[in-house]
């Protein structure tokens, strides 16, 4: 019997003991997907709490406690399994390899992930709550001020740390070894390029908040100082190793983002992407520069004048790269055959929508000005507006771009072009009003406002409404399609799509790419 | 370039596990101590430093008087009654001065306490010179026990003129149970 070529076992045990790539990119997106709604019904809370001035539904201890799972979830959550997942889909169909180099560590990375976030929510039921200190989780509150159940976030941050660092050493052990023969590296699909860079910075860094997370854990349990200053350390020394952390980690969050944008503007504008290897290096200069600039998220600690001038410089070289990047891609669409299918839709928006928030960046990063704009509803506006509409609708983008290629069924374009315009309007209604309240002084993390932000805050919680609600109908479109979409059995599916993924047959078999293909 | 195995997936792995550790470690023993030491370079903390100050041909401001606030506070869960027997004094730069503060252990059983000082301004910490401290040393108390902690110190005469008030803050740590372990840092 020819072993080489049987389908995927029957059962929970597929899932379960599954090596294949396909199969645990696929857990990875449902896990994500199921915790993006998860955050997102925790960011309903918020909004629901905040649509109008005093306190209306909820505890302010637990307002806190629904803002830092909030964000823990999406970040950690929702948006960096999801591009995992796509990079296991796609890494291997793009550059022609059989499947990921270590399959079975990759099995083991996904499976760690469910307890650790089991964990995370199951501290919502404990004595004295979940953790309430932000997704950031600065000493003293998150040590000496923190609920109990700190010690299971902890232990959360550990465990998702290590799923991250395995999944990292995964992909670069398998862009580094399985290339198809003549795919050099400056002929990888820049998903894979982005990908490969991301998988370094995350190898660097999630280390680096794991060691954060052990401080913690030993100043609460085991009686040292590092982030108390009656016993000597220093409370500020843990916002300088969370950031340095942190800020790589925005970058770790956008650069597949970057990549999957890279991959359908080209697609939909019928031309080839303008400028690749400006891309490439656009790239890991972000990556870079991303290390020396954690400080500029903490300019009001009291650093000195050297020091802010010193981040402040650097975080705007972050301009320089970034704006390489947006006018390629604009180069790219310049007098090309464009039609606007929902992937195409999502990425204009994506590219309309990260770069106003790249803009609210480079404002943040002045730092005179950001005494006046830190920890206030501008911030909150600013990295919505890199996270949803960079992070998130990069995401949809590409669910809906290559979803018809994985299952052999194409989605409902009418749905899915409702599903763009009210997730359009929402996000910008929801986002767009937090940063005038936010210059006008708003704090953020705080469940009461003065009242002369009221109606603003309103309009802003009907739009996150509005856009929350849109995406069940994503959530209904996707689940529509793998069921009962309309055939394709085109290899292309778009005709304007070039790579190796797009050679294979559609559905994508079980098993692909077992012979290397020729890459000219 | 070093080869951990002849496998490439095995080596690229290998190296890059390898590479996570370093990071992980790269944390404790480059990133705190590396704070430590700018803090202490740059003054900016408010952390003191832990050695005796030897002084070089101190020079008395008479010109100036600056205020030295004292504070002392039990961490949580120290039952010792701990306070400096003056709440405040006013020096000169350059002079030597002297005070003591008052340690009491309530407890029926002999304890170890460490002292861990804070300076306010934290622009102030590195013109503060502690030339005899209790904070340089563990105190031992027999049950019920009292004892008198000295202070001497200098204060720089390159203080900055802006600067008129002090305040020196000592929060005492039971180390009972840890007492063989010199204390991550002071």
């Amino acid at each position: 019997m020819d072993d080489h070529h049987h389908g995927p076992a029957k059962g929970l045990s597929r899932w379960l003991f599954t090596t294949n790539h396909k199969d645990i990119g696929t857990m990875y997106l449902w896990f994500s997907f199921s915790m993006f709604f998860l955050g997102g019904f925790f960011a309903m809370i918020i909004r629901a709490e905040l649509f109008q001035p005093g306190m209306q539904l909820i505890e302010p201890a637990f307002f806190n406690q629904m803002t830092t799972l909030h964000g823990l979830i999406m970040v950690f959550g929702a948006i960096m399994p999801s591009f995992v997942g796509l990079a296991n889909w796609m890494i291997p169909l793009m550059i022609g390899a059989p499947d990921m180099a270590l399959p079975r560590m990759n099995n083991w990375s996904f499976w760690i992930l469910p307890p650790a976030f089991l964990l995370l929510a199951s501290t919502l039921f404990m004595e004295g709550g979940a953790p309430a200190a932000g997704w950031t989780f600065y000493a003293p509150l998150s040590t000496t001020y923190a609920a109990p159940s700190v010690t299971y976030f902890i232990f959360c941050i550990h465990v998702l740390g290590l799923s991250s660092i395995m999944g990292s050493i995964n992909i670069i052990a398998t862009v580094m070894n399985m290339r198809a023969p003549g795919m050099t590296y400056m002929k990888m699909p820049l998903f894979v390029w982005t990908w490969l860079i991301t998988a370094f910075l995350l190898v660097a860094v999630m280390p680096v908040l794991a060691g954060a997370v052990t401080m913690m854990l030993m100043d609460v349990h085991f009686g040292t100082s590092f982030f108390s200053a009656a016993g000597g350390g220093d409370p500020v020394l843990f916002q300088h190793i969370f950031w340095f952390f942190g800020h790589p980690e925005v970058y770790i969050i956008i650069l597949p983002a970057f990549g999957v944008v890279s991959q359908i503007i080209p697609a939909f504008s019928r031309k080839r992407l303008f400028g690749y290897d400006s891309m490439v290096y656009a790239t890991a200069s972000i990556a870079f520069l991303s290390f020396i600039v954690w400080a500029h998220h903490m300019y009001t600690v009291g650093m000195p004048i050297a020091g802010e001038l010193f981040f402040m410089y650097a975080t705007m070289l972050i301009a320089v790269p970034t704006g390489v990047k947006v006018f390629n891609w604009i180069s790219t669409m310049w007098r090309g055959a464009l039609s606007f299918e929902t992937p195409m839709l999502f990425s204009i928006g994506f590219l309309v929508l990260f770069t106003i928030g790249g803009f609210t960046g480079l404002m943040l990063s002045i730092a005179p000005a950001d005494f006046q704009y830190h920890d206030s509803y501008f911030v909150v506006a600013h990295f919505h507006y890199v996270m949803v509409a960079g992070a998130v609708f990069s995401m949809t983008a590409a669910i809906y771009f290559w979803l018809p290629k994985w299952c052999g069924r194409m989605y409902n374009e009418t749905m899915g072009k409702t599903h763009f315009w009210i997730s359009f309007v929402g996000f910008n209604l929801a986002f767009f009003p937090q940063h005038f309240v936010g210059l006008a002084g708003m704090p953020r993390r705080i469940p009461d406002y003065a009242l002369q932000f009221a109606d603003f805050n309103m309009m802003s919680s009907i739009g996150a409404f509005v856009y929350g609600a849109s995406q069940l109908l994503f959530l209904y479109n996707v689940v529509a399609t793998i069921v009962a979409g309309e055939q394709v059995s085109d290899e292309k599916v778009w005709d304007g799509a070039e790579g190796l993924e797009w050679t294979l047959p559609t559905p994508v078999p079980y098993h692909t790419f077992e012979t290397p293909p020729l890459v000219r | 370039m070093l080869k951990l195995s002849n496998n490439p997936i095995v080596d690229t792995s290998a190296k890059l596990a390898v590479t996570a550790v370093v990071m992980f470690a790269f944390v404790f023993v480059v990133m705190v101590p590396l704070y430590n030491v700018l803090c202490d370079v740059l003054g900016i903390n408010g952390k003191t430093s832990g050695q005796a100050y030897t002084s070089v041909e101190a020079r008395v401001d008479e010109s100036r008087t600056v205020t030295i606030q004292f504070i002392a506070t039990n961490n949580a869960g120290m039952p010792w009654e701990f306070s400096p027997t003056k709440t405040a004094m006013k020096v000169h730069p350059g002079a030597v001065n002297d005070t003591v503060f008052f340690a009491h252990n309530p407890r029926p059983d002999a304890m170890i306490a460490q002292a861990i000082p804070s300076i306010s301004p934290s622009r102030a910490a590195k013109y503060f010179h502690k030339t005899e401290c209790f904070c340089f040393n563990q105190q031992p108390l027999d049950g019920g026990g009292s004892a008198e902690m000295p202070l001497q110190f200098i204060v720089d005469q390159d203080l900055p003129r802006d600067i008129g008030t002090i305040t020196l803050s000592y929060t005492i740590f039971d180390v009972t149970d840890m007492a063989s372990n010199a204390l991550a840092a002071r």
